[in-house]
């Protein structure tokens, strides 16, 4: 962590809390988890996070994931690559599908819908910006407008989340701590 | 439908209003990545479009400057909401063209 306020500046409460997450997880306290605990007042970015990957939606959690993996693959921001991989890969029960969405879109097992709305979050993500022609083609693939806002919402989260995670500097953890993630994502979300 | 829209206006108007250590000012020119004095206009620009090339060195330059490690938190926050602000929004006016609806 490339701020030591983020590693050593939490209250007491935080510490504390870091603390039995340490005995009771038995992995150390991932550096996400440690810049939610920095100054809550401030930031607090779960809420949203949190509403845009868990909140109703007629894309699933896996989905979510899976475009929050995309749009860190794009961004190259490996601990969130890891960390969203891992989640979306569990939530599908199918980790070659995730594999193969992140290396190749454009011949992954994919419905049509969720291809080209990947497609876009790429394009949106990596040249900032998106037009009409990009939406009519989404809207062509079968993605409802409503689908569209909620993919949009989670490439806002991860959009921030990847800037973050690479100027802070977040380690990304061993393969055991990174799964261990991804189950307490799956289970308890982003708050 | 999951819907952010009230929870992104609340996030953006804590970081930039909320009580903070960076000025209200600087927090909001991080934001629109416009109009700092360097070095923070560089480094904010590195925030906003090439952030995985941000080192050491580049925090380091902002505390000879006189940043403390509260004011570059607040400022990267800022930096990184404004700029995935500005795709959000720009990705909504895209499909409202087509919808017609907000």
């Amino acid at each position: 962590m490339r701020l030591a306020i983020l590693d050593h500046g939490h209250g007491i409460r935080a510490k504390a809390m870091f603390v039995l997450i340490r005995i009771f997880s038995g992995h150390p306290v991932v550096d996400a988890v440690k810049l939610a605990f920095y100054r809550p007042s401030f930031y607090r970015g779960g809420g949203l996070t949190q509403e845009a990957m868990r909140g109703r939606s007629e894309w699933s959690v896996a989905d979510r994931e899976l475009m929050a993996a995309y749009v860190s693959k794009v961004n190259e921001t490996q601990f969130c690559i890891a960390a969203h991989t891992a989640t979306s890969s569990l939530a599908y029960n199918d980790g070659a599908k995730v594999s193969a969405a992140l290396a190749d879109l454009e011949t992954a097992p994919l419905s049509e819908p969720l291809r080209a709305t990947l497609r876009m979050l790429g394009k949106l993500t990596r040249e900032n910006s998106v037009d009409a022609d990009d939406m009519r083609g989404v809207l062509a693939a079968g993605a409802s407008e409503q689908q569209i806002k909620d993919a949009i919402a989670v490439a806002f989260a991860f959009n921030v989340t990847d800037r973050l995670a690479d100027v802070f500097d977040f380690a990304v953890d061993d393969l055991v701590a990174i799964n261990a993630g991804a189950k307490y994502l799956l289970a308890r979300g982003y708050r | 439908m999951s819907d952010i829209t009230s929870l992104h206006s609340s996030l953006v108007a804590r970081v930039l209003e909320g009580e903070g250590r960076a000025s209200p000012e600087t927090r909001r020119a991080a934001f629109d990545n416009e109009g700092l004095p360097e070095p923070l206009s560089t480094f904010v620009d590195k925030v906003a479009h090439r952030a995985r090339t941000v080192t050491d060195a580049d925090i380091g330059t902002l505390k000879k400057a006189g940043l403390s490690e509260d004011q570059i938190y607040e400022v990267v926050v800022c930096a990184a909401i404004g700029r995935a602000t500005r795709q959000y929004q720009n990705a909504l006016a895209a499909l409202s063209a087509v919808t017609g609806r907000n």
